[in-house]
């Protein structure tokens, strides 16, 4: 078949699919035809065009179109309009549907647990190295006191001496800081952030997770230890006791999947590294997504429960074991029934 | 036809078994892009600085949280509702798509901007140029991992139309690759002056026999005869 007489024949149809493709807003368009099979049910064929209703159909025709006018050696012009009609199509055909809130309560009934049960070797060595050097520092300062001052400055430590005085009516933080909501704000900006950039320098072969464990170990442990060593006992732990499970744990799983990226370059095991960062990757940042949740939650807990000054330290303890038990379990048991995604 | 020259065209082969050749963008580009994201983003900031300075103590908390947004969720929010296009990408008419072709989804997009930290180290995207560099598609780190590409929207090659013009049939029997020359010299007439156009027809003349000479107009006519146009 000559060319112009090939465009003859199907210019109509292209016109109708460009008009349908390129003019309409694809968010729209998407929409729409998603809402199709709705549609067909309900015989409701109102607002539905007849060239929207058979896209499949029409896209790979359209598809056909182009391998057979490549193959034919009709003119690049020719070539250009179907390939552009084509990307265009392919990216509405091919877009990832998903059903958000689904999509969502999936996650947190049986994925988040599940990945983070896979992961135990990763979440293993990454509590090890926190919790190691958190524990260390803790009990190294009971007996060496002056030790702090090489994690943390004279500056700092007297700010923290201020912020756990236990004479304070908000304690936690500075004498002049604002109101619960600016401390919640503060906490989504700053914690979750060290969250995700953990994660992410653990690209750079692990090494980024791992200075992040442990440097955050060693100042965490440092402040504890000191204010337990000058007799704050009474004010630090019953603060931090409440949103101990979700932060440190958080950081945990960040400092994980962040090992999680950097191994996967190290040890490729039989894929190609590309391929096995692409892999891993996508696993990690699924996990990341509930640590991010978690983050929140416990900027909230911080915020609200743990300043609070009337609430007896046994309430704040109890609470505090509390939230750890349902962590811990909530890992341990949610998502069991079912196989991995 | 596809030659092994050194090109910014990705072929990508879709599950129909036709290909299409996406133009990924380079450093240069995504460079102003990010530039007009930073000004925007720059704007939205102060933005939220003063209306949350009118609110008080209430006021910095939403801040804070809204900073917390700006930096981690800017561009994921656009990529995945936007075709791929922060407000800069879409100033550049560049849009970021999974390596196969289709449009990014949360995963891939949470990730490549996750993983700008990365790119940024050691200072001021070190990683991410060297990484761009070094890759013939363009990705930073974030976009290796993600399985990502940045890729110009709609790019054309500026071809026109071929003018219309009587069909002539030329005086021998030409082969497939005659004739595509002869077809994209046509279709470049636009672009071309008339007398470039006089010119390049003229490097066909091996012999100056008067009735053989060929001409922009002679050229155009067989061009249309190889249409099928009358």
């Amino acid at each position: 078949m000559k060319q112009s007489e090939f465009e003859k024949k199907y210019d109509s149809f292209w016109s109708e699919l460009e008009n349908m493709l390129l003019a309409d807003d694809k968010s729209t368009l998407n929409k729409r035809l998603q809402s199709n099979e709705s549609n067909r049910i309900k015989k409701q064929h109102s607002e539905v065009s007849e060239s929207e209703e058979n896209f499949p159909e029409n896209y790979r025709l359209l598809c056909h179109h182009l391998s057979l006018s490549r193959s034919r050696h009709y003119s690049p012009l020719l070539v250009e309009r179907l390939e552009k009609l084509v990307i265009n199509a392919h990216q509405i055909y091919y877009k990832r549907k998903t059903h958000m809130l689904a999509a969502v309560l999936i996650y947190f009934t049986t994925g988040f647990s599940q990945s983070v049960r896979k992961e135990w070797r990763w979440v293993l060595l990454s509590s090890v190295l926190f919790f190691g050097t958190f524990c260390g520092m803790l009990v190294t300062l009971q007996y060496y006191p002056d030790m702090v001052y090489t994690v943390i400055s004279g500056e700092q430590l007297a700010q923290m001496e201020s912020m756990y005085d236990p004479s304070q009516d908000k304690i936690g933080r500075d004498r002049n800081s604002g109101s619960d909501f600016e401390m919640f704000g503060f906490y989504i900006f700053n914690n979750t952030g060290i969250g995700l950039r953990t994660f992410a320098s653990g690209l750079v072969f692990g090494i980024g997770s791992l200075l992040t464990l442990v440097f955050n170990g060693l100042t965490i442990g440092g402040v504890a230890g000191y204010l337990t060593f000058i007799g704050y006992s009474s004010t630090f732990w019953p603060f931090v006791s409440g949103h101990s499970a979700m932060e440190l744990t958080a950081i945990v799983l960040s400092g994980a999947a962040g090992f999680k990226l950097g191994f996967s370059i190290i040890n490729p095991g039989r894929k190609s590294r590309i391929r096995s960062l692409i892999d891993n990757a996508r696993e990690a940042v699924y996990m990341m997504y509930g640590v991010a949740v978690m983050f929140v939650i416990a900027a909230f807990i911080e915020a609200y429960w743990s300043s609070m000054t009337d609430v007896p330290s046994v309430v704040k303890y109890t609470v505090g074991i509390i939230n750890w038990i349902v962590l811990i379990a909530y890992f341990m048991l949610l998502g069991r029934q079912r196989a991995i995604r | 036809m596809e030659s092994k020259l050194l090109d910014s065209v990705n072929t990508i082969q879709t599950p129909e078994g036709v290909d299409i050749h996406l133009r990924v963008a380079g450093v240069w580009p995504r460079s102003v892009a990010w530039v007009v994201d930073l000004i925007i983003r720059g704007l939205i900031y102060a933005l939220l600085a003063i209306i949350s300075g009118l609110l008080g103590k209430f006021g910095s908390g939403l801040m804070l949280i809204g900073f917390f947004f700006m930096e981690w969720f800017y561009p994921v929010l656009f990529e995945v509702f936007n075709k791929g296009m922060t407000p800069g990408k879409k100033f550049l008419n560049i849009q970021v798509l999974n390596s196969d072709g289709t449009p990014v989804g949360w995963s891939p997009s949470m990730l490549r901007n996750i993983l700008r930290t990365v790119d940024f180290l050691p200072f001021f995207y070190g990683l991410g140029f060297a990484s761009m560099l070094l890759n013939d598609k363009f990705q930073r780190l974030g976009d290796l991992a993600a399985d990502t590409i940045v890729v110009y929207v709609n790019h054309s090659t500026g071809i026109s139309s071929i003018p219309e013009h009587a069909a002539i049939k030329p005086a021998y029997e030409l082969n497939l690759k005659e004739q595509q020359s002869i077809i994209r010299y046509a279709e470049r007439s636009q672009q071309l002056s008339d007398e470039r156009m006089q010119e390049l027809a003229v490097i066909l003349n091996s012999l100056d026999i008067p009735e053989h000479r060929m001409t922009k107009n002679k050229l155009l006519g067989i061009a249309n005869g190889l249409l099928g146009r009358k």
